[in-house]
């Protein structure tokens, strides 16, 4: 039986370390609405989105209040638009008109994103998927709830340079768009290199082709439950820091584990992965930089960083791993600036750049993420920083992505506010050497060698 | 329903135990177990409830204890068991 204070130790994660399910995403195919007419496919879009997700909101909050977690948010995937539009949308404003619809079917469903504006372009461009890249700045500036992806790369095929070039503009375009905003469409915006179709996080969230008509995913987090239970032993040996992490990563996944199962009994959904993910918040005591700092790091950034934290990531995974029946998605530990109070806090004490955020990469769970550079950064020196983080991902074989902001109007050491979970980031500087004629090169980075591993 | 943990925390103060018994009874809730203790100098009851029986639905139930926890100054809480099965146990 149950006893009082292991009731206790699980209500004070919830209570004081920030606990919670971040996200419960259903993911939903919509390859039977494609249509060669554009009204009808938008309609059967609404539709199957409306149908399927009609009680997701309340569900979540059922299981809020009967097992006491939070469940920050309610979201929906969706199969990459450019598929689901290429019989019909000839140009890129008419795939806006499908950003449109699911921007309607997001509010209409009551979830805070919608992810799935996206295309697979990781070898080569169909003349849909580059219309779909061409509407996104459009899309995201006339949608509020709508999220974007496009795959650039994959340890398979290589890295696809045109899209990367194009990514390039397409980023710097989106924050021109959305510049009264603080260029917030950048922050609805990632470019992936070996995405995952079960990915249940956004902006990067995508239903992909090799899933079912439906699914569940839930995203867990609890870096505050991390970090305090890493408090309790504080200059104990690194096995003793390993097993901690574990232990505590197992009891977060458990939970993760029980909302889905929940999720996807009530929903009449299947049940498709728990995402065993360190996801921080603005909030304080939520960060991930705080874990790397309470193991002994004076500050994010310094030297050791990248072994702190390829700890962190491994024993998240091998704790986790064991707590659910099905783990997917990205899994590890996010690091994004904006979104994490010690994130921002080290770059603004000029103790963290991009050059060691992107070392970092190489062994979190995804990428550059929520990174604000300089609003006069060239489109062609976002192209090189793309290409530098999917090269990473393509070599060593596992997922990497950029979601950069481009905070137009704003200088290094400006801060620009992008409000709620997405936080506020100081603007980083970027190094101004000129890359544009490597990323000006028309082609592909051929697929890599997969033995002669130094 | 099936089994319900109910916790109360905070300063220790006269009929908080007889206050939240009388409203379980009164719903038809069978309590099949209590402990209490004290964790950094907070009082905290555990109760581990048949919720089986009760036709009172689960969200009346939490609002109607929280109610019960501000009058007396504590906070109570009301979750399903299985939150704390599946973290603690394999």
């Amino acid at each position: 039986m149950i006893n009082i204070f292991e009731v206790h130790e699980t209500n004070e994660m919830i209570r004081n370390e920030k606990l919670d399910v971040r996200t419960i995403t259903m993911g939903i195919s919509l390859l039977d609405c494609i249509d060669a007419d554009l009204d009808r496919l938008n309609e059967k879009i609404y539709n199957k989105i409306t149908s399927y997700a009609r009680n997701l909101v309340s569900v979540g909050k059922e299981i809020e209040l009967e097992y006491g977690i939070p469940i920050v948010n309610k979201r929906i995937s969706v199969t990459p638009i450019a598929l689901v539009g290429a019989a019909a949308c000839k140009t890129p404003e008419d795939f806006v008109t499908i950003a449109k619809t699911l921007d309607r079917a997001a509010k209409e469903m009551g979830v805070n994103f919608l992810g799935g504006y996206s295309a697979l372009v990781a070898k080569g461009m169909t003349p849909a998927e580059e219309n779909l890249m061409r509407s996104i700045p459009e899309a995201l500036a006339v949608t509020e709830r709508v999220c974007s992806s496009v795959n650039l790369g994959s340890t398979k095929t290589g890295l696809n340079m045109d899209a990367v070039r194009l990514m390039g503009e397409i980023v710097v375009a989106t924050a021109e768009r959305t510049k009264e905003n603080g260029s917030l469409g950048c922050a609805k915006l990632v470019v992936f290199c070996n995405a995952p179709d079960d990915n249940p996080f956004m902006a990067g969230a995508f239903h992909g082709v090799t899933e079912g008509d439906a699914i569940i995913n839930v995203g867990v987090s609890g870096p505050g439950v991390v970090k305090h239970a890493l408090e309790a032993v504080h200059g104990e040996d690194f096995e003793v820091l390993c097993e901690t992490i574990k232990k505590t990563a197992f009891k977060v996944t458990r939970m993760g584990q029980l909302v889905a199962q929940e999720a996807s009994r009530r929903l009449g959904v299947p049940f498709g992965i728990v995402d065993l993910s360190l996801a921080p918040t603005p909030a304080v005591g939520d960060s991930v930089a705080e874990i790397l700092e309470e193991m002994g790091l004076e500050s994010v950034g310094a030297p050791g960083t990248t072994a702190a934290l390829a700890l962190l990531n491994d024993q998240v995974k091998k704790g986790g791993v064991m707590a659910s029946s099905y783990v997917g998605g990205l899994s590890g530990a996010f690091i994004p600036v904006s979104e994490d109070q010690g994130m921002i806090d080290a770059v603004r004490a000029g103790k963290l750049t991009i050059e060691k955020l992107e070392a970092m990469t190489c062994v979190c769970s995804v990428g550059l993420d929520m990174i604000a550079v300089p609003g006069d950064t060239p489109a062609s020196t976002i192209s090189g920083i793309m290409a530098d983080e999917a090269a990473i991902g393509m070599i060593n074989q596992k997922t990497t992505a950029v979601r950069i902001i481009p905070a137009i109007g704003c200088k290094v050491g400006d801060t620009v506010e992008f409000g709620g979970l997405l936080g506020s980031a100081p603007v980083q500087a970027v190094n101004t050497c000129d890359c544009s004629e490597f990323i000006n090169r028309k082609g592909r980075i051929p697929a890599p060698i997969h033995s002669f591993k130094n | 329903m099936g089994k319900t943990i109910v916790t109360v925390l905070g300063q220790d103060t006269v009929g908080i135990i007889a206050k939240v018994c009388t409203y379980l009874s009164d719903n038809n809730i069978n309590i099949e177990d209590i402990s209490q203790t004290i964790i950094q100098g907070y009082f905290n009851m555990m109760m581990i409830v048949d919720t089986s029986k009760t036709e009172k639905p689960f969200a009346d139930m939490v609002k109607d204890l929280e109610v019960i926890g501000e009058g007396l100054g504590v906070k109570i809480s009301c979750q399903k068991e299985e939150i704390f099965t599946k973290m603690h146990r394999i």
